[in-house]
């Protein structure tokens, strides 16, 4: 590899008492890269990022953060960060510009530069005409893209997002998810832990997928759906029936089938092929749906469980 | 860019100040000039009738006074607000994510705290003038006596309130040290007044050396005990505060 990874993880251990929340994880991140870690709530992928933000030691294992060690020259290494945690930091009784200006201060930029550089990049998040009001009143998508505004005041290497778009309407998601594919089109490396499979497919080159504190899987989006799950899935609901005992009747069908609590996945090649062969056998499913294969099938497949618990 | 420091901690309290300075007018120069007014001149001509004190009562309680004026803002600062910027706000949080330090976010509060009670002793100083209080040219070290005074009682209490989850810790402070302290640490009467156990109590208190050191400096008196002393004591608070609020800030950031 000609140049050094901005990551570099080999055996990387987090454990809080007698629980292990990361369970030995290797990873590597290059300049210019998506990187996404995802898995459900709990799987270790928060306090994985904590360790690269040199918040939290490694309790075992090499982790190199831009070629530097994190438990010693955490400051340095934070000076070419931007972190966008998962609960909102904000300070709420100041202004938008001024929760970058001051942001900036940190880091010990230089007042007129944090100034040129707050417009700029409120400009950037679609949140210039707010940049003299306070903060509080500010909605919770307004609030996300503020706080991604303040990570890129520093103009870093490396750019830490965790669950960026959780607790986000679905409109406020996707004018986030296009701010954070313009960046990664400038080059902006950006690492990213999420529970959603859309957001993992529409942000990252490259993903890990993490269950209980390990690495499962591990590949492009693409290449993990092709590895591990069939390329249509037929979604089969039977109304308020119990679903057992359809499984033994669809035997044969697809590849493979899975019963989640409201419906029934079918693995196929073919899902209209499989839909046709459910109907021949005189079953009259409640609604029928073929698909894509996505990534949520990916960890199901993995894990026997889905990312978002219903 | 440079290496991380104090200053923009400080920056980011006084932005936020800056915003709410109006309110804090009242409570740390109006109020004990009220006090001052109040308690000097009514109480006063009852305590100068029996002239025990040596000097009218108002001259007495000013400096002391000013002494529990500052502990109270540096007390004040060093809770809520800390407190506020670990859970509710997060402030540290954010600045954890840059290069910046426990022993920076420590030391930045430390400066702010030292701007408030130094613009409220000297306000208060002026006051004094006027009403014809200070008796000797030594009174402008009260300014100093206030940084010191400030950081001593501000530094453990910034520790404490990294090491809580609830404000209602608060309350265990301030019933058992702050209010005890305002009262019987020799602001309003002489802690020769007291039974034995209470004075020790008072000598152990920063807040005592703190109004002694005052008095001296405005009456132009010699301190109870050695000036030294007095300043040695707080400076041990001091330095103990700012090492354990440091260990505490840290401890509180990283998991």
């Amino acid at each position: 590899m000609a140049e050094e990874p901005l990551i570099h993880a080999r055996g990387l251990v987090k454990r809080f008492g007698d629980f292990v929340a990361v369970n030995g994880i290797d990873v590597d991140v290059h300049p210019g890269e998506s990187f996404g870690f995802l898995g459900p709530n709990g799987a270790g992928k928060s306090s994985t990022m904590r360790m690269i933000g040199c918040v939290s030691p490694p309790s075992d294992g090499t982790l190199r953060i831009l070629g530097l060690d994190p438990v010693h020259d955490g400051p340095r290494i934070r000076a070419r960060l931007g972190v966008c945690p998962q609960q909102d930091s904000l300070d709420a009784e100041l202004t938008v510009t001024e929760n970058l200006t001051v942001y900036a201060g940190y880091f010990g930029i230089a007042r007129a530069v944090a100034r040129a550089r707050a417009a700029e990049l409120l400009e950037f998040v679609q949140l210039a005409e707010r940049a003299k009001d306070k903060v509080e009143p500010l909605s919770g998508g307004m609030k996300r893209r503020l706080t991604i505004a303040r990570a890129l005041v520093n103009e870093p290497d490396l750019v830490l997002l965790d669950e960026p778009t959780t607790g986000l309407d679905p409109q406020a998601r996707h004018l986030v998810w296009e701010r954070l594919f313009r960046l990664k089109q400038r080059g902006v490396t950006l690492v990213l832990t999420t529970h959603y499979m859309d957001e993992a497919e529409q942000l990252c080159d490259r993903l890990v997928v993490m269950d209980s504190g390990r690495i499962v899987a591990e590949g492009s989006p693409r290449s993990l759906i092709e590895a591990h799950s069939t390329r249509e899935v037929l979604e089969l609901r039977f109304g308020a029936d119990p679903l057992e005992p359809f499984v033994g009747k669809l035997a044969g069908i697809g590849e493979r089938a899975e019963v989640l609590p409201d419906r029934i996945l079918v693995y196929a090649d073919d899902g209209d092929a499989a839909a046709a062969a459910v109907h021949q056998r005189g079953l009259v499913p409640s609604s029928v749906l073929v698909r894509r294969s996505s990534l949520e099938d990916v960890f199901l497949t993995l894990t026997g469980r889905t990312l978002v618990e219903a | 860019m440079t290496s991380p420091s104090p200053l923009p901690v400080f920056q980011h309290r006084w932005t936020l100040y800056l915003r709410t300075w109006r309110g804090s007018v009242f409570s740390s120069f109006l109020l004990p000039v009220m006090f001052l007014l109040g308690m000097g001149l009514s109480l006063g001509s009852y305590v100068d009738s029996r002239g025990t004190l040596g000097v009218p009562y108002v001259d007495y309680i000013a400096p002391g006074l000013l002494a529990s004026t500052v502990f109270q803002i540096a007390i004040g600062e060093a809770t809520w607000p800390i407190l506020g910027s670990f859970s509710w706000v997060r402030t540290y949080h954010a600045m954890r994510a840059s290069p910046l330090r426990p022993a920076d976010m420590v030391g930045g509060e430390i400066l702010y705290i030292w701007l408030r009670v130094a613009t409220s002793a000297a306000g208060f100083l002026i006051v004094m003038a006027l009403f014809g209080v200070l008796h000797s040219p030594l009174a402008v070290t009260t300014l100093l006596v206030a940084l010191l005074l400030a950081v001593a009682s501000a530094a453990p209490v910034l520790a404490y309130s990294a090491s809580i989850s609830t404000d209602n810790m608060f309350a265990i402070l301030f019933r058992f040290a702050v209010i005890p302290m305002t009262l019987f640490a020799g602001v309003f009467f002489p802690v020769t007044q007291l039974p034995l156990v209470l004075r020790w109590l008072a000598y152990a208190s920063p807040l005592w050396h703190g109004v002694e050191l005052s008095r001296a400096a405005t009456l132009g008196t010699a301190t109870p005990w050695p000036w030294v002393w007095h300043v040695g004591y707080l400076a041990a608070w001091a330095v103990g505060g700012y090492a354990l609020a440091r260990l505490r800030f840290s401890r509180r950031l990283t998991d």
